[in-house]
């Protein structure tokens, strides 16, 4: 599996009318490893994430998760829906907002693709979805709303219900950022315990701290483009670069300066 | 004032709250299939579903009371008031209530939606599981407010003689010169109803486990 990546970008293109966001993306995820995306907003950084999930459709180039085309094969033909699904199930999704279902409970959200989807029994979905909500550190509020539960609590249990499916990669699309900075803390550690466990991870953040420290593999994007990439050591080791300094430089008021030297 | 007359008044609510329970039910059910319809990608049918519910939601129920009133005999079909009455107020309902469904159905949050997609769900599976029952939970509190509309707006189905509770209370109020005791029981009936409707509303929303945001 080592030697097989994880997600493969060849000339990725996205457009919004006449506006291109992403320019020929090309880029390759390793399994195992955290990579995380950076830059500036409106660089294209969440919609590259959400061409990996296929929220969104490219408009050319290729994407590969596990080896298999994503959405379009390489002759550019859209694959049936089912297919797409299929795929899909290689990759978990969680979301800046969260996006738990309201109307059910913390342990019906992470249980729910297990029934529906998975087909296990009752019983033994709840069970699968307990071990996660407690690997989350929230097996006492399983009986919660999401009305109920702070926004940190919320995002660890997005988390589980992601977790639960079982994927081969977690796609994080800003997942801190609509927390308050006190909860931010509580969910960065739980993504830290998933990197230490060895889960493959694409993750949009503006924690450079955690982008410093957790990711191997740092995707820095400008207009659309990978304008600096490599191992997180080294690219921070590289503010000479115009943009990427430019672009820490917004972050010195959030501790980032111990990284400019 | 007699204990006769409130039971007579009694009988007048009893037709009340039929009239409006038959209508409510039956308009909720089309409104769903008024609903599917507006927001359908088939041309024709979104087409049909707007002009449906802008044409009963425009016309005046009491004009539309009249109009099928007069009409339906005109095309052979000699119905007695009480039919008239619940087609009015059904196809009245129907509308409105299409339009506060399809209104929460385009409310649920797109995110929701996708991370459905996300675990696997199936396009069935998000509408049954996931969009159906925001939607729900987001239009309860606007059907109930629509049931209790009808509640009172069915006081309307008087004038194709159909003897609702306003229509016994003006009948009685000419023979016994009681206009101010009857209108008074009329009204106090007409509460009791819509409080029963709203318990119910809450109790509804209660059972089908859902919760306010």
């Amino acid at each position: 599996m080592s030697d097989t990546l994880a997600i493969t970008l060849r000339g990725v293109v996205k457009r919004y009318g006449s506006n291109t966001v992403l320019r020929g993306i090309d880029l390759d995820i390793r399994h195992g490893e955290v990579t995380c995306l950076i830059g500036p907003s409106g660089s294209g950084k969440s919609t590259l994430l959400r061409c990996m999930a296929f929220l969104e459709e490219h408009d050319a180039g290729l994407i590969r998760v596990a080896g298999d085309p994503l959405g379009f094969d390489a002759a550019r033909n859209r694959l049936p829906q089912t297919e797409i699904a299929r795929v899909r199930r290689n990759i978990g999704m969680v979301f800046q907002q969260f996006n738990l279902w309201p109307h059910m409970t913390a342990l019906g959200n992470v249980a729910e693709g297990l029934r529906q989807v998975l087909r296990l029994p009752k019983r033994q979905a709840q069970e699968r979805a307990m071990a996660h909500l407690t690997r989350v550190g929230l097996a006492d509020r399983a009986s919660y709303y999401p009305s109920q539960l702070s926004g940190g609590q919320q995002q660890r249990v997005a988390i589980a219900r992601a977790l639960a499916m079982d994927p081969k990669i977690v796609l994080f699309d800003e997942p801190t950022s609509s927390l308050d900075p006190e909860l931010t803390g509580e969910v960065l550690n739980v993504m830290r315990s998933l990197a230490d466990d060895g889960m493959t991870m694409v993750v949009v953040t503006h924690e450079i701290g955690f982008a410093a420290h957790v990711a191997q593999h740092l995707v820095f994007l400008d207009e659309g483009q990978v304008a600096l990439e490599g191992r997180a050591g080294d690219v921070f080791a590289q503010p000479w670069h115009p943009r990427l300094r430019q672009f820490l430089e917004t972050y010195l008021d959030r501790g980032a300066s111990v990284l400019l030297g | 004032m007699t204990w006769e007359l409130v039971v007579l008044l009694g009988w007048g609510a009893v037709m009340t709250a039929a009239l409006s329970i038959v209508s409510i039910t039956v308009g909720l059910a089309i409104g769903v299939l008024i609903c599917a319809a507006s927001l359908s990608r088939v041309a024709p049918l979104k087409w049909f579903g707007r002009v449906y519910v802008s044409f009963f939601r425009g016309v005046p129920l009491l004009v539309l009371l009249l109009l099928i009133y007069h009409v339906l005999p005109q095309l052979g079909l000699d119905v007695p008031g009480v039919v008239a009455a619940l087609i009015g107020l059904t196809l009245c309902t129907s509308a409105y209530q299409a339009e506060t469904l399809r209104g929460g159905f385009v409310n649920v949050a797109p995110g929701l939606m996708e991370a459905g997609r996300m675990v696997g769900l199936n396009a069935r599976q998000i509408l049954l599981r996931i969009r159906a029952p925001i939607a729900l939970r987001l239009t309860l509190p606007a059907l109930v407010n629509e049931a209790i509309m009808i509640l009172k707006a069915s006081s309307l189905v008087s004038v194709v003689g159909v003897g609702d509770l306003t229509r016994t209370a003006q009948n009685l109020a000419s023979s016994t010169f009681l206009p101010l005791e009857m209108f008074a029981v009329a009204g106090a009936y007409y509460l009791l109803l819509n409080i029963v409707v709203g318990y119910g509303g809450s109790g509804l929303g209660r059972l089908l486990g859902l919760r306010p945001a």
